[in-house]
């Protein structure tokens, strides 16, 4: 009950950030050059004036700006995203159909990110200053000074075009309807490469905070006594130093989560994915308003909620913080 | 061979543009003796995903590729570049031009077997071609109606001359049929059929996953005889042009048709024996690299600056450096590539010169100033291209070198048209003309006068011309043929001296395809074609 009513209040305090976000984006696009029809007409490759004003009546682009603006929040407090202007569907069906690709790609490279990110972080502070660490605090260094987008097609050219082990991109296979666990392993087989690719950038943080902050706690005094109580290494390790070093750990994720959302879009665009990220962009350059507020909505829900289950995780680790405070 | 079959003329042209194709060898006579396979499936890259599949609502590309395949057009183009019948079985012309009958093909049903009528083209033609279809609602300005006297025969009637020879360039592009019976209720542009296109072409629509794929299947009531070939198409969404290169390399692609990957790649590609790389077979979708003046700048309406400009830039130097063999000199606006019209080389060019352009702008009264500079110029490059992009860094530094300071504005496809087209906020742009088989379907209105404000691709120069505007009005309406071609010779004459777009660049698609395919690239418009005679080798 008491998780509810804390969820409650995030919510609640979030409304006016999220609303200040919406109509921002409202006006930003606003000043972006052309409209939607514009960009129509860019991707038709030619038409004549009385299309154009056709089109224009078509998607209420003859009203003026105040007016759209005052339709657009109106419908938002009736929970209505109103209708997208290059699928032609409601943009909340729309982006119930991308969101899981999205959804599973963020969680499976947050993971990975962050699982590969502790174990390594741990090996390097153990051997800190010795090979392992600098083996891999320079594979941190490069992970996360290469762009997304080469890693991408670097890992296409080497596992799907020469080692042909892989697929190149997409979401699923689309010849062979499979069902169940057949269709389970062919999605995750598309999603290895997107989600390591996703993934290393990320690892290269979490591994660098993990190894300081494994060091810090290391050096404190309830370290000391564990080893002194004669406990060994391992067991200090994973019993005392991982469960303390972790909370810069967790913080990073509720930060990093939003970051993941924007960053899939390179890597849904380089392996075809069709994700949020892609749907972001897509609407951004065919000004598709309705659809982009949705998204931006959308994407704010996701932050937020994950946030909180951030929060109710830091008190799970440290009986210091509750849930109440 | 196809080839015989052509007047001497005609095939002097056409052989010049093969030559401009890299890599080709030719692949009906490569593979003449094989039997066609009957199955598999071909997929193919899209590029960019459209808001709706019916070619009888949208003229381009994007949905040519899919749509195309789909549906059908009234006639399309053969291997020579001639008007074939498809849909349409005969035409003919009253000698005042007013009326035009089309005899339609018996025996074709549409996907979900109604058949098909002269009721469909009458219905498309005034709801869809005249009312909302780009570039149709222009060509159809005139038609007042479309009479069905019997299910095989629609009367076009028009309200205006309309030259036979122009209607049926036109009509591959812009004469697709929509069923009647799906349409006629509710409001067109909402049908939901416009993403799941009901046709009568030899692949059935199937399936659209957005973001991800489109589906056809093969149609086994197809009117023509054993097509098609091929069991399915596929159409995979791949936004990346670098990860379509890999995806046709892994083989998970057979085509990326209409210059869908980078210059880079498609060079790379050509090299490698598993895919052919050419622009055969894009005959019937040249396209020039412009550049367009803005005569509110004051400097700009004096054509002694926009000829120096034009001698300024060394073309040739850039084609063969940036564009290697998928391009060639351009004459002006209309390209090589047409038959019927094009007016030959011999009319006023622009080659490179850099003491006559810097003559010329002394000569204009635009002295140096200080460091050198003379003029200081705003460039606005499409973002449609690699190769606009290219052109517009090469075309800022080239004027460097004579003193004209350009500074290049990029902005992306809406923001483009809009700062361009409506609110003229340019001295320069820089784009595509995309000419469409005849100039008075994609090419006068770029220069003829009294364009509505906002209209892209259109005479927004600030440029009024009396001699070009009658030239343009007097050829939409003349029915002989030979006198329209010698009245579009003096049209780029005109343009030519005059000078408010430069079209120095000349280009056509590129297709990459995968070496297994067969009887592809063989019509001018080939990947926007059927496909029905398309089959893929083992």
């Amino acid at each position: 009950m008491r998780i509810l009513s804390l969820a409650g209040r995030r919510l609640a305090a979030s409304i006016p950030t999220l609303l200040l976000i919406l109509i921002g984006i409202f006006l930003l696009l606003q000043f972006a050059p052309g409209d939607t029809v514009d960009a129509m007409m860019a991707q038709m490759g030619g038409g004549d004036a009385a299309t154009a004003r056709e089109l224009r009546k078509f998607y209420g682009l003859d009203l003026s700006i105040p007016l759209q603006l005052g339709n657009y929040l109106w419908r938002l407090v009736r929970f209505d995203l109103g209708f997208s202007s290059i699928y032609g569907k409601p943009v909340a069906t729309v982006i119930l159909e991308r969101l899981p690709p999205t959804l599973l790609l963020m969680t499976a490279s947050l993971s990975f990110a962050f699982f590969a990110g502790l174990v390594l972080g741990v090996i390097a502070a153990r051997g800190v200053n010795k090979w392992p660490d600098t083996l891999i605090s320079t594979l941190g260094l490069i992970f996360y000074a290469t762009p997304s987008f080469w890693f991408g097609l670097m890992a296409i050219v080497v596992f799907s075009v020469y080692l042909q082990w892989l697929p190149a991109g997409g979401f699923e296979d689309i010849g062979a309807a499979a069902t169940g666990l057949a269709r389970t392993l062919d999605i995750a087989s598309h999603l290895v490469l997107p989600t390591l690719t996703l993934g290393l950038i990320f690892l290269a943080i979490y591994l660098r905070i993990m190894r300081a902050s494994m060091l810090e706690v290391l050096n404190l005094d309830f370290v000391r006594t564990a080893r002194a109580k004669g406990l060994d290494e391992t067991r200090i390790v994973v019993r005392h130093v991982l469960r303390n070093a972790l909370l810069p750990m967790v913080t990073l994720i509720g930060l990093q989560a939003g970051t993941m959302l924007g960053g899939s879009v390179v890597v849904e665009s380089v392996f075809s994915l069709p994700g949020l990220g892609r749907l972001a962009y897509e609407s951004v350059v065919q000004r598709d308003l309705n659809t982009l507020l949705g998204i931006v909505f959308v994407s704010a829900l996701l932050v937020i909620a994950v946030n909180f289950l951030v929060d109710l995780l830091y008190a799970r680790l440290d009986p210091r913080i509750t849930a109440g405070t | 061979m196809a080839l015989s079959r052509f007047e001497i003329n005609r095939r002097t042209v056409l052989l010049t543009s093969a030559a401009i194709a890299a890599n080709v060898l030719n692949p009906m006579r490569a593979f003449a003796q094989e039997t066609p396979r009957k199955g598999g499936v071909f997929n193919v890259h899209y590029g960019a995903e459209q808001r709706q599949l019916n070619p009888s609502l949208q003229a381009s590309t994007g949905v040519y590729i899919i749509g195309g395949k789909i549906q059908e057009p009234l006639v399309d183009l053969d291997a020579a570049g001639n008007p074939v019948g498809v849909l349409a079985e005969s035409w003919e012309s009253t000698p005042d031009g007013k009326t035009i009958t089309f005899k339609l093909r018996k025996g074709v049903v549409w996907h979900d077997g109604k058949p098909f009528t002269s009721e469909d083209v009458a219905f498309t033609a005034l709801n869809m071609w005249k009312k909302i279809l780009n570039y149709g609602s222009t060509l159809q300005l005139f038609l007042t109606a479309v009479d069905t006297p019997d299910p095989q025969t629609a009367i076009f009637r028009y309200e205006r001359p309309m030259p036979l020879n122009l209607l049926l360039r036109a009509l591959p592009d812009l004469g697709y049929i929509s069923p009647k019976h799906i349409y006629e209720t509710g409001d067109i542009r909402q049908n939901p059929v416009n993403l799941a296109p009901i046709g009568t072409g030899p692949f059935k629509f199937n399936k659209y996953e957005r973001g991800q794929y489109i589906i056809a299947d093969r149609n086994d009531n197809y009117w023509r005889p054993n097509a098609p070939y091929l069991d399915r198409i596929v159409w995979r969404v791949i936004t990346d042009r670098a990860a379509a290169a890999a995806q046709l390399e892994a083989g998970s692609l057979h085509l990326s048709p209409f210059s869908g990957l980078t210059i880079s790649d498609m060079a790379r590609l050509g090299k490698d024996k598993r895919f052919i790389v050419s622009t055969k077979g894009n005959e019937g979708n040249a396209r020039t690299n412009t550049i367009e003046f803005n005569f509110r700048r004051k400097e700009l309406s004096d054509i002694r600056v926009r000829r120096a400009i034009a001698h300024a830039i060394n073309v040739p130097f850039f084609i063969e450096n940036f564009l290697g063999d998928f391009a060639k000199l351009g004459t002006g606006p209309i390209p090589s590539t047409s038959t019927d019209f094009y007016p030959g080389p011999n009319t006023p060019q622009y080659a490179y010169d850099k003491k006559k352009a810097i003559a010329l702008l002394d000569e204009a009264g635009l002295k140096p100033a200080a460091g050198g500079n003379r003029l200081s110029l705003r460039l606005l490059p499409a973002p449609w291209g690699e190769d606009i992009s290219l052109w517009a860094t090469f075309i800022q530094q080239s004027l460097g070198e004579v003193g004209i300071q350009v500074e290049v504005v990029r902005n992306d496809g809406g923001g483009f048209l809009k700062q361009v087209y409506d609110e003229h906020a340019f001295d320069l742009a820089t784009g595509w003309h995309q000419y469409r088989n005849d100039p008075a379907v994609s090419t006068t209105v770029w220069y003829r006068s009294g364009q509505p404000k906002g209209a892209p691709w259109t005479n927004q120069w600030g440029w009024e011309d009396a001699t070009i505007d009658k030239i343009i009005d007097d050829a939409a309406t003349e029915v002989d043929p030979v006198k329209r071609k010698a009245l579009y010779a003096d049209f780029v004459t005109r343009a030519n001296t005059e000078l408010p777009i430069w079209m120095p660049i000349e280009q056509l698609f590129v297709t990459v395809i995968s070496a297994k395919a067969r009887n592809h690239s063989n019509t001018p418009r080939w990947a926007s074609s059927t496909w029905h005679d398309l089959w893929l080798a083992e």
